[in-house]
């Protein structure tokens, strides 16, 4: 706002008369989006699909929320309920505006008027194409919102025909762990409410409150009282799943409030629905706890297969691993090590670690013994583990045709140790990017200078510690 | 008797021969180089800073923009050292897809080079019609990924979109094409005695230096050392297919031009038999936690990217970010031995040398 502006209209409640006009422009259009949106609700009336729409911010989804909610509805007591709510709500984003409040307005109200051409054309790509898209991850209010719109258009059998089908997914992934099959589920009920099967969700959620009501009531099922000891694993697994369909859970728990607000005029309605609700989470509850029986009893049954076959199964580096330490114990003495492992995460490279003071000789060996041999270095690097730094190193042998991995451990306060380069030329530009990343010194480095940063920098920034100095940041 | 003195020759950041922002900083005598110090760090973006913060998934895109003429390979790097740290099963439809775009990439890749390179030593035409070619890859990856450059296409667990309709024939004919164009390279190019004279003899090395200054790719490969990790720490599906390494062992730039103009032949026989094997259909991806959270621990793998052995160094404490992410470039590694070669050498052969090396800065400087 121009300083000129402000001495002309110093006393009209701080709004200029463009501003003025800008609020009536805005309210106008907001009129007309009252009016798109009543069509639009027709429209979609006639047509049960509702569109899904790729990217839409919250604030649109909410207002599509609302849309749909007139349209989804079959009674016109709901109708005219949502209808009530959705006006009330519009009002009441109108008070006093400030000029940025407005321009905000009037670009959502743009982007509302734009999403509903998209949501028409939208529409009719979906009546030709049967396969809904996924849509992008919903916040859990966004999908609250959509999939208490959505879930009374849903039929009660397909509902029952995903619940099945999840079972039987559930069953067939047993040995997952309980954190993937807790993504899984999450995953799955996600999905789910995207392809607008929020009823199947709704029925999910249900049957999961359900299923862990009964649990924790002393109810259980016969299937799950059959192992004793094992009550515990199934109720956690159950509580888990549980806990998975948590945003569907919520889209239930809205639109049970939804009809409790609607009042005792369709209290009638919401019976009938419960019973349906409680026969479908009858029956989903016990899908479920045949599942987590199965899922049980394969994971025991893995259990008991792994167990005395884990340590029959060494690395297949394991002789080179144990070459390696037998040279470098021969050569350098017993205490030059603090460690050797197989790091089974690695594809399985024999891994040293080196005592601080002996990390130069075993490299020295490393490279010149030749039954080690390793020319090339393949990897060096460094890592903060805020008790200690770390530097890696991966060799590797083109004659063996073998790779180690040769680690140290660095006193954080004294960050020092020996510089390599010396050894492989190669570790000359890696050492100076740990220097300067990490503010290790190499002893016995050619040139350690910055690198990467410039020569001006204060800190380094690889460190978990770091605090940005720089001036202009 | 000519005098000649010492003079400081300043080349880049902004040179177009450096193929980014590369400065070289040069003592030189008359035309003669006596010392190069390379300046590096004008694209550094603190990849691995940013991605302590970033869930794996997030961290792809980024190293789009490492290596940005082969962000296929990157894209694979990362997700592959999360897959091994998994222990993750890939389904077969995706690793083909995988393989194919990288191929593709590699081709797109050493493309350029070749386009560039002779760029640089003076000869226009063959830069056009690499491009031209090259565009052909672009819009094929385009059409599976939505980019040109920065694909973002890989997934832990896959890829993330299938291949559309009619793509995999696209691949197929257009390996007949690029024979064909490449042997036109040939006849533009390879015979030529101006260009091997620019080349020939320019920027050697010995095998052994290659091995100590950590030189990987083309770069090694020149020296005569049988390496490439999709031969020999195979990963993916590169074990199925039936190709060779070429070998080259005079150690300058026209055994490592030789070198990469044959690895698009090796390229395109790999793309043959994986077109030829595609399977039917399947799932691209595989079944995996919507957050991905690697076991506590650190890994470290490799793979053979156009430019040499990229690789990706995970520290993981269970959590869906990684604690520390370190890449092994090949460029930033390929790139030390540059002072090296250049003393002695007259200023005119630099960009020879320089260009010979196949750098980008994206990737040098992280």
């Amino acid at each position: 706002m121009t300083k000129e502006r402000d001495d002309q209209n110093p006393t009209n409640d701080g709004l200029s008369i463009e501003e003025q006009k800008k609020k009536a422009a805005a309210e106008a259009k907001a009129k007309a989006l009252e009016l798109a949106k009543q069509r639009k609700a027709e429209k979609e009336a006639a047509n049960p699909e509702p569109a899904s729409e790729p990217e839409l911010t919250k604030e649109e989804l909410k207002k599509k929320a609302a849309a749909e909610a007139k349209a989804k509805a079959l009674e016109l007591a709901k109708q005219r309920k949502a209808e009530k709510e959705a006006a009330n709500s519009e009002p009441a984003s109108e008070p006093e505006l400030t000029k940025e409040e407005l321009k905000k307005k009037a670009a959502a109200e743009a982007k509302a008027k734009a999403l509903e051409l998209a949501k028409q054309r939208m529409a009719e790509k979906e009546a030709a194409n049967s396969e809904p898209a996924s849509e992008p991850e919903l916040t859990k209010e966004e999908l609250k919102k959509k999939a208490a719109a959505e879930a009374k258009a849903k039929a009660l059998e397909l509902a029952k025909q995903r619940m099945a089908e999840k079972e039987a997914d559930a069953a067939s992934t047993p040995d997952s762990s309980l954190e993937e099959t807790d993504d899984l589920a999450k995953q799955k009920a996600l999905a789910a409410a995207k392809a607008k099967a929020a009823a199947a969700a709704k029925a999910k959620a249900a049957a999961a409150a359900k299923a862990k009501m009964l649990r924790d009531a002393g109810e259980s099922d016969t299937t799950e009282t059959a192992e004793a000891g094992e009550d515990e694993k199934a109720k956690a697994a159950a509580k888990a799943k549980a806990a998975a369909a948590a945003k569907a859970k919520a889209a239930a728990a809205a639109k049970a409030k939804a009809l409790r607000d609607a009042g005792g005029g369709e209290a009638a309605e919401t019976a009938g629905a419960g019973d349906d609700e409680k026969a479908k989470a009858i029956a989903a509850a016990k899908a479920k706890a045949a599942a987590a029986a199965k899922a049980r009893a394969a994971a025991n049954a893995k259990n008991a297969a792994e167990e005395p076959a884990e340590p029959e199964k060494p690395s297949p580096n394991q002789p080179f691993l144990d070459t390696y330490v037998k040279v470098i114990k021969e050569q350098l003495g017993p205490h030059v090590l603090e460690d050797a492992y197989i790091n089974k995460l690695s594809k399985d490279v024999p891994t040293l670690v080196a005592k601080p003071e002996s990390y130069y000789k075993i490299a020295d060996l490393l490279k010149h013994n030749e039954a080690l041999h390793f020319d090339y270095l393949s990897e060096m690097h460094g890592t903060d583990f805020e008790t200690h730094f770390e530097v890696y190193n991966h060799f590797y042998s083109y004659e063996n045709r073998q790779s180690v991995a040769l680690k140290v451990k660095i006193d954080r306060n004294s960050a020092t140790t020996h510089s390599i380069t010396p050894l492989w030329e190669g570790a000359n530009w890696p050492e100076r990017e740990t220097y300067d990343l990490l503010g290790i010194i190499f002893e016995g480095h050619p040139n350690l200078t910055r690198i990467m940063m410039p020569d001006d920098w204060v800190g380094h920034p690889l460190r978990k510690d770091y605090e940005p100095h720089d001036v202009e940041v | 008797m000519i005098r000649t003195e010492e003079m400081l020759l300043n080349v880049g950041p902004q040179h177009p021969s450096t193929h980014g922002v590369f400065r070289i900083v040069l003592k030189i005598d008359g035309e003669t180089i006596i010392e190069a110090t390379p300046v590096i760090g004008y694209l550094h973006r603190g990849t691995e800073k940013l991605a302590e913060n970033l869930q794996y998934t997030q961290i792809i895109p980024y190293t789009d923009r490492m290596d940005y003429l082969a962000a296929m390979t990157n894209n694979y790097v990362i997700c592959h050292a999360v897959e091994t740290m998994m222990n993750l099963e890939i389904p077969e439809r995706a690793e083909f897809l995988r393989v194919i775009v990288m191929e593709l990439g590699r081709i797109a890749s050493h493309l350029v080079w070749f386009g560039t390179y002779l760029l640089d030593i003076g000869a226009m035409s063959p830069f056009l019609y690499a491009f031209r070619e090259r565009e052909a890859i672009i819009n094929m990856l385009n059409e599976i990924c939505g980019a040109r450059l920065t694909f973002n296409y890989m997934r832990v667990g896959g890829v993330k979109w299938d291949a559309p309709e009619g793509w995999i024939e696209k691949v197929r004919d257009f390996i007949p094409y690029m024979r064909e164009e490449l042997a036109g390279y040939h006849d533009l190019v390879t015979g030529n005695e101006i260009f091997l004279n620019r080349v020939k003899g320019i920027g050697y090395y010995s095998k052994e230096e290659a091995l100590n200054f950590s030189l990987s790719g083309a770069n090694l490969r020149c020296t005569g050392t049988q390496w490439d990790l999709r031969k020999d720490e195979p990963y993916s599906i590169y074990s199925r297919f039936d190709f060779d390494v070429p070998v080259f062992h005079t150690g300058d730039a026209w055994a490592r031009y030789q070198c990469r103009m044959q690895e698009i032949e090796e390229s395109l026989k790999i793309l043959e038999q994986a077109v030829e094997q595609f399977p039917e259909e399947g799932p691209v991806m595989a079944k995996v936690p919507r957050i991905i959270k690697p076991p506590k621990g650190e890994a470290f793998v490799r793979i053979e990217s156009p430019r040499g052995e990229i690789g990706c160094y995970i520290a993981s404490e269970g959590k869906k970010e990684p604690y520390r992410l370190k890449f092994r470039r090949p460029s930033f590694y390929n790139l030390q031995i540059l002072p090296k070669l250049l003393v002695g050498e007259n200023i005119s052969n630099l960009i020879t040398i320089l260009g010979g090396i196949d750098i980008v800065l994206g990737e040098v400087d992280g």
